[in-house]
């Protein structure tokens, strides 16, 4: 293609992308460093239905006139990436320095807001995250063996999970693993124990969000495998069953080499996904035993105060995760198509 | 399953957007033209409300309102712009705050000077002399209990927390309910408002005198999640997961004898809808309950009020003013909306489901705090008490983490240095 060509091909994504991607991650990298100006609080009385007291309240001119003298706020470098709801600098350096084993001090670490999201968020992502990708291959490989007038129907119903929205499905299996739910007391049946709660248990909680997140997610990579199967070199599979390769054998050998891009793809998609995991959270309530980044992002606009510039900064470093996440990924993919050409 | 179905058509309706009132006719409450939108939460005597505004509407009065239980993640937002989407929020003394720190509503005084004659002098809300919001119901916790559990347990309805838990043991020993206790326990905003109730109920301060600075690594904390421990040892096991929506449906299935719980969640409690007409009977309210032989109650009063946008025209103010006043004019009082709340209109009489919400004001419990940053407090207490709640620390440790959690965030929005 000629470079004008491509110019003008270009262009519309290019614009779309500086305004939807380029400007956004601008705004939240500005938010992030810098913060409200110092507040000028003054003691006011304060009357209403149940009496006058004195409180506190901001001071709307000094205030006003200290935004427009700088609209930005103050700056702040990397004050907010530094302190305790985030990277918590001070703080880690003190567990380093006092503690006395790996232990104490990933204990230490996981009372930090930040390191307590990023555990769930790590775990999470790496333990669904093949999961799921087994069980749509599996599904994928089962469906594609049956016969012309079942798989219709199977295809629909494996897809029904991916189809409902996560935080409504969720919100429906929060009142079935209720101790009173149907799944709640199925469980509590075989584990033989009345008082077993799921939502209350902290290691319980989190089992049940990777179930969901691999039941939720598994009909996508179901989806992209199965359409990957239909293009199966016919030739090469019927020579490996006159070679006399098994079924196993013609999956290993045949059947996933020949699916390897869509498996990465696949593992792409879901490794930001997951790395993003909120909905789930929210959906069971489970912000008591597990949190991610998003969620983080969430309660910090959530308040009755909101923080904008530690939400920014959230945002920032869920970037940077996802970044380091997606690296080697990305990496191979790149040397591989180099390799090729 | 209702409460699925409410959450559903909840956030259906958040999504559809907002409500617009057809105009039929020529001026109506005295509003020549103007524009009024309304923001504001989700329950039945807000609603109440937003219709009586939308009675405003005609040919050249535009009425809109968007009351959903998201409200407060969208008011500031939505009120910054110039001119401001809502004319108006609907808000309590919590989340005025955010409002008044944002510098996005506008003083009433010459507005009541002008149309609210009629305004009870205790409806208005003013700070530093200037009326900035005007209240129309009262609201607080207090105590919930079943009166046929408690006659089979043979215990009378408790008036300190000390009595609550006391009476729970002997329901459980006794084998009527393994769970007698309920309580908008869920992490985030409930359990930091149950503490809230009980860190007063201790006789404790949140702040130092005339700072921002918190000091609430205290004995007074440490007694006060102990308490909250010990009352969720009588808990449904989920309780970190039961808001007040969670808490009134254990009610209503009939799996909890004694509660804290809201006034205006009273009503719903004595529907049979989901619930058995035995349940509904013997739900009874009594007063707050103190705690630690204090005689502060261990909870806390509240108002909800409208406000009026700062970035809007006059003429808008004003006919979102007159709107408003309609929607809490005396003649909206009658059989149905009179259960609603505890309205501070004149013409008001108290229903019997109003009685706890008028023992808490007579108890001279305390208002909710409306300092600055009694917003961030609020925040770090939800996130840092579940790891008290659940055993992963101590009360000591928990309370330096919540006062870090408060600091870190206080210095990011400018009220520590």
């Amino acid at each position: 293609m000629k470079h004008k060509t491509f110019f003008w091909f270009f262009l519309p994504t290019a614009l779309a992308m500086l305004v939807f991607i380029a400007a956004p991650i601008l705004s939240i990298l500005m938010q992030s460093v810098f913060l409200p100006h110092e507040q000028v609080v003054i003691e006011v009385e304060s009357c209403g239905p149940f009496g006058c007291s004195t409180t506190t309240s901001v001071d709307q001119e000094a205030t006003a006139k200290l935004w427009e003298e700088a609209p930005l706020g103050r700056f702040a470098g990397m004050q907010v990436y530094f302190d305790r709801g985030h990277l918590a600098v001070a703080e880690v350096g003190e567990a380093w320095s006092t503690t006395q084993s790996w232990g104490e001090f990933f204990g230490t670490l996981g009372n930090l807001p930040l390191y307590r999201a990023l555990a769930f968020t790590l775990t999470y992502t790496f333990v669904s995250t093949p999961l799921l990708i087994i069980l749509g291959f599996a599904i994928a490989v089962a469906v594609n063996n049956l016969g012309p007038w079942l798989k219709g129907p199977v295809i629909f119903f494996s897809l029904l999970p991916f189809v409902v929205t996560q935080l409504i499905g969720s919100l429906i299996l929060f009142w079935m693993v209720d101790a009173r739910g149907v799944i709640g007391t199925f469980i509590q049946w075989i584990a033989d124990d009345p008082d077993l709660s799921l939502k209350a248990s902290t290691p319980l909680t989190w089992i049940m969000l990777i179930v969901y997140g691999v039941w939720n997610s598994a009909p996508f990579a179901f989806v992209v495998f199965y359409a990957g199967l239909q293009t199966l070199p016919q030739d090469t599979l019927e020579s490996a069953m006159v070679d006399g390769a098994t079924r196993w054998q013609r999956i290993r050998y045949v059947v996933i080499p020949h699916i390897m891009p869509l498996v990465t793809f696949v593992l792409l998609i879901q490794l930001m996904d997951n790395f993003r995991v909120f909905e789930p959270i929210i959906g069971f309530s489970a912000e008591a035993h597990a949190t991610s980044l998003s969620w983080i992002i969430f309660n910090d606009l959530g308040g009755e105060t909101r923080q904008l510039s530690s939400a920014a900064a959230n945002s920032v470093l869920t970037i940077i995760g996802v970044s380091i996440l997606l690296a080697p990924v990305l990496v191979r993919t790149w040397r591989e198509s180099k390799a090729k050409t | 399953m209702k409460f699925i179905t409410k959450s559903a058509l909840a956030a259906a309706m958040m999504l559809a957007g907002s409500q617009l009132a057809y105009a039929d006719g020529h001026a109506k409450c005295g509003i020549e033209s103007g524009r009024v939108s309304v923001v504001g939460n989700e329950f039945p005597a807000i609603q109440t409300v937003g219709a009586g505004a939308q009675e405003c509407a005609s040919d050249s009065v535009e009425v809109k309102t968007n009351l959903t239980a998201d409200h407060q993640k969208i008011n500031v937002a939505g009120m910054t712009a110039n001119p401001a989407e809502y004319t108006t929020a609907i808000v309590a003394n919590s989340s005025i705050v955010a409002l008044i720190n944002e510098d996005v509503i506008r003083p009433l005084d010459d507005l009541v000077a002008k149309h609210g004659g009629d305004l009870n002098k205790n409806q208005l809300i003013t700070i530093d002399g200037k009326v900035m919001a005007v209240a129309f119901m009262a609201n607080a916790q207090h105590l919930v209990y079943r009166e046929d559990v408690l006659k089979e347990a043979g215990i009378e309805p408790p008036k300190t927390y000390e009595e609550m838990l006391a009476g729970a043991k002997i329901i459980r020993e006794k084998g009527i309910l393994q769970n007698p206790l309920g309580g908008a326990y869920k992490a985030g905003w409930n359990l930091a408002q149950e503490f809230n109730n009980m860190y007063i109920g201790f006789g404790g301060e949140f702040f130092k005198p005339g700072t921002a600075e918190v000091s609430i690594n205290n004995e007074a904390g440490v007694k006060a999640l102990e308490m909250m421990k010990a009352l969720s040892e009588y808990m449904n096991p989920d309780y970190l997961t039961h808001d007040s929506n969670a808490t009134s449906a254990e009610w209503k299935a009939g799996n909890v004898a004694m509660m804290n719980m809201w006034g205006s969640r009273v009503g719903p409690l004595r529907e049979t809808e989901g619930s058995s007409q035995q349940v509904v009977d013997n739900t009874k309210i009594a007063g707050p309950m103190t705690v630690g032989g204090g005689s502060i109650p261990a909870t806390t009063l509240w108002w909800d009020g409208w406000t009026v946008a700062k970035n809007i025209s006059d003429e808008d103010a004003e006919a979102t003013f007159l709107a408003m006043k309609n929607g809490i004019d005396p003649k909206m009082l009658n059989d149905e909306t009179m259960t609603q709340a505890v309205w501070l209109i004149e013409g008001y009489q108290p229903t019997p489901a109003a009685i706890g919400v008028f023992a808490t004001v007579e108890a001279q419990a305390k208002p909710y705090p409306m300092k600055p940053f009694q917003g961030l407090l609020h925040t770090a207490l939800g996130a840092e008490i579940p790891d008290f709640m659940t055993g992963k620390e101590s009360a000591e440790k928990t309370l330096a983490d919540i006062e870090a959690a408060y600091n870190a965030a206080a210095k990011e929005k400018g009220f520590l240095q």
